[in-house]
């Protein structure tokens, strides 16, 4: 049986996460390659880097650390931030990701994601959606430019047509709950997993490990992201595994 | 010396990378002449069936491939690696692989359910692996061991008795073949982890 994924996410600028990652006794913000291999030990299914850094320059550093951390860590990587054109996908790749996640261009010019699902294949090719309820409603709107600025875009159907345009998964990000620690938008991740057949990522807004709990089995993610649950040691990601499995959802423990 | 064919697809330093880590050197190589003087071959590859025959093909990579795997050294075929070896794929109208293994490369049925979920497509992730026949891939590997999936199309060999280890997802699919000195795998020993790392191990101890 397939198991469930949980994917700790870590923020990187300038070759550091950022947000702070307290786990190790690191004495600045820390090495992006060290807490990964802390996650790998810990049994995380994948990883995600987010890359936070706005210029191009920053973009050297980042292929710099998924190059180190491809070495050290044999499971698989995620990066998103900043794909704008196939060149980055390709760089990212090479230096060893396995996935790109495409946000804000995927919204300017839903075609890169065409290009890149053909040019490198769908499993590489993960859309990132940063949404919004609509006030008073059952409704979410897209966001873009780290949860900015509004598109007007209704995320549901949005969802389904980056998959027609050959995303191979979805990881979305409630930007209503992104820090709240309150649990993910489970309505808005359970009308996306109904909406779509490839595999959904939940994101933003956990908080307790019931909450991961909830994301599987209410909502029906495949895989749960999580940054601050696992970064402030709250939680390992062993814990949170020996919590699913005492509640019956599949995981892979190690 | 390993060499890690390089035909313009996917990511070929994790592969790379993966061996060093078990203490083996692996050459990533878009030199065919390369491949024929290799010990043992690693055929990886993700994308779409269609273009990475056709790269095999620009790249002169196939007559190469044949003849390692037809003179015995240990090949080894990773995912879409895997695929290519088979008669034929399905994937965006039928195309004609190495030929190596009969068999069809086929997509996942739509509407695939368990306990009242319906199964996304593609299948990504850690899935438990049922040791069918012998294979020296499997060397201390225990049965339903995890391993990490990422894929559409699954394999259907004509002959059963090459299927080393399969998977369950909606339905039983072949996970993994071996024919003499020929192994290969849906999933990906490359990312995954531990055990993924013991396989790598295992191949490049393998008999020639």
């Amino acid at each position: 049986m397939l198991t469930r994924r949980i994917i700790p996410c870590l923020d990187v600028t300038g070759g550091r996460v950022v947000k702070g990652v307290q786990f190790l006794e690191l004495r600045d913000a820390g090495d992006p390659v060290e807490i990964a291999e802390a996650y790998d030990l810990q049994g995380a299914d994948e990883l995600t880097f987010l890359d936070i850094t706005a210029s191009s320059d920053g973009r050297d550093t980042m292929v710099d650390v998924v190059r180190r951390t491809a070495e050290r860590v044999f499971m698989p990587l995620t990066v998103g931030g900043g794909i704008r054109v196939v060149e980055d996908i390709r760089r990212m790749l090479n230096a060893g990701a396995d996935k790109v996640s495409i946000n804000t261009t995927a919204v300017q010019r839903p075609e890169f994601v065409q290009e890149a699902a053909e040019r490198f294949g769908s499993q590489c090719t993960v859309v990132a959606i940063d949404a919004r309820q609509v006030p008073g409603e059952q409704r979410w709107e897209i966001y873009t430019h780290g949860g900015r600025t509004p598109t007007g875009i209704d995320v549901v159907e949005w969802a389904s047509r980056m998959e027609r345009f050959g995303a191979g998964e979805i990881l979305l990000t409630s930007m209503d709950r992104d820090g709240t620690k309150d649990g993910y938008d489970l309505a808005l991740t359970r009308a996306v997993v109904n909406a779509v057949s490839i595999p959904v990522i939940a994101s933003g807004g956990v908080g307790t490990l019931e909450h991961l709990y909830d994301g599987f089995t209410t909502a029906g993610a495949s895989a749960c992201l999580a940054a601050s649950i696992f970064h402030f040691r709250h939680h390992t990601v062993g814990e949170a595994k020996q919590y699913l499995k005492g509640r019956g959802v599949p995981v892979r423990m190690v | 010396m390993i060499a890690i064919i390089d035909y313009g697809m996917g990511n070929l330093r994790s592969v790379q990378k993966a061996f060093e880590r078990v203490g083996f050197e692996a050459q990533v190589t878009s030199d065919p002449q390369q491949v024929l003087q290799a010990e043992r071959v690693v055929l990886p590859g993700v994308g779409a069936f269609r273009d990475c025959i056709r790269n095999l093909e620009q790249g002169g990579f196939v007559e190469p491939i044949l003849k390692v795997i037809a003179e015995g050294r240990p090949f080894l075929g990773i995912c879409l690696g895997l695929q290519l070896l088979f008669s034929e794929s399905e994937e965006f109208g039928l195309h004609q692989g190495l030929g190596v293994i009969p068999g069809r490369v086929v997509r996942f049925p739509e509407g695939m359910t368990e306990s009242g979920e319906k199964l996304p497509v593609p299948h990504v992730g850690w899935n438990q692996i049922s040791l069918k026949a012998p294979s020296p891939l499997f060397n201390g590997i225990i049965d339903q061991s995890n391993v990490y999936f990422v894929h559409s199309y699954y394999v259907k060999p004509d002959d059963a008795a090459v299927v080393a280890a399969t998977c369950n997802y909606g339905l039983e699919f072949c996970a993994a073949i071996r024919k003499d000195n020929l192994v290969a795998t849906q999933f990906h020993p490359e990312k995954s982890q531990a055990i993924g790392l013991q396989m790598l191990n295992n191949f490049a101890e393998m008999k020639g």
